[in-house]
């Protein structure tokens, strides 16, 4: 067998390696550059196996050649072959970044873990993506989660602590839901193998177990994925985190549960379950509407700018619940190509504010949270972060010629081709409110005068800028040439809105 | 070069342009003449195009689709030259004239209102030439987004106080209903194309029809349309030549243009005959109300302001009135007002810059120190009254003689009514300038006499095109009437 | 009733372990909830894996009644984690009570909410 038919396990062990050589070589600068390699191969992995799947539909491959349904299968079609993409990609981006940040937020002997920790976290994520088998997917989740809780605490605000611990006990309460729904599944069927388990599962539907079975599941993966109202890990986790892995986890933690959300409803239960005969779709929508419109409304009044972008977040995971209540094409594949429309967005974003962030620490001081107070004038100093801020705000808003916009577009879409046009109204409110989160920062950095005795600052480092600015020109790109992201989630919600009927 | 790809040569022009700004921003003089050099170049381009155009040449191009059978694409029609003429010709006259302005007020950032202005430019021109509703509604956002800077130039607290008015109704206008009112037309139609006669299927509920194009014409907040006009005054603090370009030429022209356009190549007459005559109470309303405001202004570009609000639902008009004459009188309006109103805003940028005066009451005997700002001023003016032999009262004739060939007569009349409040807000300033002795003001010195030279000749400049335009109206009513062939298929 | 007796048991101890965690204010406690919690989870995936009568699953002529091995298995990699969760957590809890002082929920909400009283803006 050559190598490229090895792809999708090489896609989970390299990075997987990756982390135990960090800790065994101890330096920070070879952790560093290991762990970087192993993303970046990641990347170029995900993307061959993006075409791939483009060019001649799903890939199933074996674990150790034991056949599905009794051995591990990865299986990679045009949904989660987009996520990989996201993902690594992400990675790729903050790797070189975080050796920059780093440096300024955490003590030098324990770099070689943080590295080895963001390894671990992406392996995870990537896992959750790739694996067909059900218990496989509990495993990798808690691999990502596990890591993340430490890389939040590494965190210098003491308040990072006790937002490392909050979402942990969150986090493993809902992944123990999820566990609890894989294991009701598994007495019902016999099977882990996701494929397996969906037919075998045909049968049975609507038998009380299965029902069970959704509703642990349902509420475990909206712990994970703060979905209002199981949100209240996520604005402290994202505050106090270190600025390189708020970015990670804001591009793709979430994103990564939501696409297990999606891939559950759509290829195991099935639609018709999921959608028609249970008052789910009401429910999430009614959830839906609360976060965009309420978490972006908190957004407003927040002071941290972290914080800020962390509610805005709990609203943008709205947009993409929403898209999944509607249950049409279009809805879903507006969810989905969200994913990637927000994750590169927010975590461009991110960046940048980490970039404002190591640029105002002093060389022994701790890092300053970036409050409004110290970002008053900011554009004078630091003029092409404040603006990445501002371009990735738009994709936030939905500019057209940005991402954001995009989604957008199929939202009304989709609610218009349910003649909802209070939907349609209830989208465009939250857009404006995202315009007034992004204005208020607007007017502090652009027109407040600079806080006084404040020292000058110059522009952040090209290592911070570099980064985050390829992000932040990925959402201009998706915004106009959106082959690769409305592309394939179109194909991928045709695919499963047909596959699950 | 093919006429296809000069479109989008002229496209990348200001944005080059911007660039080579940016580059030059520690040598103003090198600065100022790559902004001058590339507004002389970019018209030299737009006038490559007319002339296919005339011949009933359409250059068309498109780009990447950003959604799937929804490309970005130009396509070159005879309003949109009108649109792009204008804007590319005026923004030559106003370059200079900003040189003057902003050098003799000491204005900050400087390389910042020059790139900002380039790109204004260009996103007007990108609205001008686009061929379908995705297209339009991308540069009209970016419109709106690049001309945030310039609106809130000072960065004074008034100046963010403008600029929350500006954004919050050009946004929210263009959110809230112009959006949806272009999804709804992707979705009932399959197409945001701009073809002759519309593309909406004729079996449309008149109540969609009223409904949707409510949405668009609420949508297009730059049209200035009651209630959504506030945007423009507030927009009034921005750099005199900011409110001469853009806020009486290709911001508020953008708007009327979109206007226009949906009516006439989305709608089609067919389909609105009989439900236009609420959108046509409305404008007449605008018009009045706006100029009745205008005439209880004592700040100058208040009183502009507000008598742009006024002319632009002339334009609104001319198209609800649905008849081809009409149209050509909207058509032309618009290049009318533009001539007229950015003179008239040169004068009130010359009369701050050499006086430091604001306000209609600081103007007596001001004609006498500034004899060529305010004779120009008096011929904008003039123009705009509808008086011959300027460009304006070309654009009235054909608004009345189509709404007469309406049978709309109460429509005649509100143009006649208003016709006399333009003259009851104009009159009186040139008065005030020529004929009345000048106060003795401790504040204000007299005896500052003209303003620097480019601001001068920009303005002579300019009036003299009002004057121009009324001699040789034929490119314009050439393409005026290939607009009207338009509305029906 | 008695054939649910096993389920029965699962129940209360996932019931008992949440209330644990959102009923206490200790740290720890809290940790003691979550294991629990996590313990009776085990519970559910093991026991329907035994059969009365059923012996380890090695192929011999002797016997004809298997135990399904596959739920022992998956829950001894559930254990690992749930023991790395408890580990991380005390670890946190650990980490918290030293920069705190305290491991009391309530008291360390206070000792921010005074921070920033007196600091007037988010201390670093």
């Amino acid at each position: 067998m050559s190598l490229a038919q090895h792809l999708p396990a090489l896609q989970v062990v390299l990075p997987l390696i990756s982390a135990p050589l960090a800790v065994l070589l101890r330096r920070g600068a070879v952790a560093f550059a290991i762990v970087t390699a192993a993303a970046w191969t990641a990347f170029a992995i995900a993307i061959a196996l993006w075409l791939q799947v483009a060019a001649d539909g799903a890939i199933s491959y074996h674990i150790g050649n034991w056949q599905p349904p009794w051995g591990i299968e990865y299986r990679i079609d045009r949904l989660n072959s987009f996520v990989l993409v996201l993902v690594s990609g992400i990675a790729a981006v903050v790797l070189p970044y975080s050796r920059a940040s780093v440096e300024r937020e955490i003590p030098r002997e324990s770099h070689y873990l943080f590295y080895a920790m963001l390894g671990l976290c992406f392996t995870g994520l990537l896992g959750i993506t790739i694996t067909g088998d059900a218990f496989n997917l509990f495993v990798f989740l808690e691999i990502s989660s596990l890591s993340t809780y430490v890389l939040i605490a590494l965190g210098r605000d003491r308040r990072a602590l006790t937002a490392s611990y909050q979402y942990l006990i969150m986090g493993s309460i809902g992944a123990t839901f999820i566990v609890i729904a894989i294991g009701l599944l598994y007495l019902m069927t016999g099977t882990l193998n996701l494929a397996d388990m969906a037919t075998k599962l045909a049968a049975i539907k609507s038998t009380r177990p299965v029902l069970a079975a959704l509703a642990f599941f349902t509420v475990g993966v909206s712990l994970k994925a703060a979905i209002f109202p199981l949100h209240q890990w996520l604005p402290n986790a994202y505050t106090y985190a270190p600025s390189a892995v708020t970015a990670l986890v804001a591009a793709t933690a979430t994103k990564v549960t939501l696409y297990a959300l999606i891939r559950f409803y759509f290829t195991i239960f099935g639609e018709s379950m999921v959608f028609k005969s249970l008052p789910l779709p009401e429910i999430m929508l009614v959830l839906s509407l609360f976060a965009m419109l309420v978490a972006n409304f908190v957004a407003i009044f927040q002071t941290n700018l972290k914080r800020l972008f962390a509610y805005s977040s709990v609203g943008q995971i709205g947009y993409i619940t929403l898209g999944l209540s509607f249950d049409s094409v279009h809805g879903l594949a507006a969810s989905i190509m969200h994913l990637v429309n927000h994750g590169i967005a927010k975590g461009g974003i991110f960046l940048l504010i980490g970039a404002i962030v190591a640029t105002l620490t002093t060389r022994q001081g701790m890092p300053p949270a970036p409050t409004f107070d110290r970002l008053a004038g900011l554009a004078k100093q630091m003029p092409l972060t404040c603006f990445g801020i501002v371009i990735g705000g738009f994709s936030l808003i939905g500019v057209p010629g940005t991402a954001g916009f995009i989604t957008k577009w199929h939202l009304i879409l989709a609610a218009i081709e349910k003649d909802q046009w209070w939907l349609v109204g209830a989208i465009l409110i939250s857009s404006l409110l995202a315009v007034t989160y992004v204005w208020r920062f607007v007017e502090v950095a652009y027109f407040r005068a600079p806080p006084a005795g404040s020292a000058p600052r110059g522009e952040a480092t090209y290592a911070l800028l570099i980064p985050a600015y390829v992000l932040i020109a990925a959402t201009i790109w998706f915004g106009i040439d959106t082959s690769f992201t409305v592309d394939t989630a179109l194909d991928a919600a045709q695919l499963l809105m047909h596959n699950s009927r | 070069m093919n006429n296809d790809k000069l479109i989008l040569a002229i496209l990348l022009l200001p944005v080059f342009g911007a660039l080579g700004i940016l580059l030059a921003r520690r040598w103003p003089n090198l600065r100022e003449t790559v902004t001058v050099l590339t507004a002389v170049s970019l018209f030299a381009g737009v006038l490559q195009l007319l002339d296919p155009v005339l011949a009933g040449l359409r250059p068309a191009v498109a780009l990447l689709e950003p959604l799937p059978g929804l490309p970005i694409a130009f396509r070159v029609e005879p309003l949109g030259m009108i649109f792009a003429l204008i804007a590319s010709g005026l923004w030559i006259v106003n370059s200079i004239y900003s040189i003057g302005y902003m050098r003799k007020n000491k204005e900050n950032h400087q390389t910042r209102f020059y790139v900002c202005f380039a790109l204004s430019i260009d996103a007007a021109l990108g609205i001008a030439f686009s061929a379908n509703l995705l297209t339009l509604f991308l540069f009209y956002e970016v419109l709106t987004l690049i001309t945030y800077p310039l609106v809130t130039h000072s960065g004074t607290e008034q100046a963010k106080k403008g600029g929350r008015v500006y954004l919050a109704i050009l946004m929210g206008t263009s959110m809230l209903f112009l959006l949806p009112a272009i999804v709804y037309t992707w979705h009932i139609a399959g197409t945001t194309d701009f073809r002759a006669g519309g593309i909406l299927p004729g079996d449309l509920a008149p109540a969609t029809v009223v409904a949707l194009l409510a949405l668009f014409m609420f949508g297009i907040g730059k049209a200035a349309l009651m209630p959504f006009h506030r945007w423009l005054p507030a927009a009034m603090v921005a750099p005199t030549p900011v409110s001469a370009l853009l806020h009486a030429v290709a911001v508020v022209k953008a708007g009327v243009f979109s206007v226009v356009k949906v009516v006439v190549y989305v709608f089609g007459f067919d389909i609105l005959s009989g439900h236009t005559d609420w959108l046509i109470g409305i404008s007449c309303f605008t018009i009045i109300t706006a100029s009745v405001v205008a005439l209880n202004a004592d700040n100058l570009k208040r009183r502009l302001a507000y008598s742009t609000v006024s002319q632009l639902s002339y334009i609104i008009l001319g198209a609800a009135v649905l008849t081809p004459l009409s149209l050509v009188g909207a058509a032309l309006h618009i290049a009318a007002h533009a001539f007229g109103k950015i003179t008239l805003f040169f004068a009130a940028g010359s009369i701050y810059t050499a006086a430091h005066k604001t306000d209609v009451s600081q103007l007596d005997g001001i004609g006498r120190e500034m004899p060529w700002t305010m004779g120009a001023f008096a011929i904008g003016a003039l123009s705009l009254i509808g008086i011959p032999p300027f460009v304006g009262f070309l654009s009235k004739w054909y608004l009345i003689s189509g709404a007469l060939a309406g049978e709309r007569y109460v429509v005649a009349a509100v143009i006649l009514v208003s016709t006399l409040l333009n003259a009851a807000y104009f009159l009186p300033i040139i008065h005030r300038a020529f004929f009345r002795p000048a106060h003795d003001d401790p504040h204000h010195r007299s005896g500052h006499g003209e303003a620097p030279l480019p601001m001068v000749i920009a303005i002579v400049l300019s009036a003299s095109g009002t004057f121009i335009a009324f001699l040789f109206p034929d490119i314009f009513l050439r393409l005026a009437r290939g607009i009207a062939l338009g509305g029906t298929s | 009733m008695f054939g649910h007796f096993s389920y029965i048991i699962t129940v209360f101890l996932m019931v008992a372990g949440l209330f644990i965690i959102i009923a206490r204010g200790n740290l720890i406690k809290k940790l003691v909830g979550l294991s629990i919690f996590q313990t009776s989870v085990y519970l559910l995936y093991i026991v329907p894996g035994k059969l009365v009568g059923g012996t380890a699953p090695i192929i011999s002529p002797q016997y004809t009644v298997y135990s399904n091995p596959l739920p022992h298995v998956l829950i001894l990699t559930a254990i690992v984690v749930g023991v790395a969760t408890l580990a991380l957590g005390l670890a946190l809890a650990v980490r918290i009570r030293e920069a705190y002082g305290t491991i009391e929920e309530d008291e360390i909400l206070a000792r921010d909410h005074v921070v920033v009283a007196a600091s007037h803006e988010e201390p670093v």
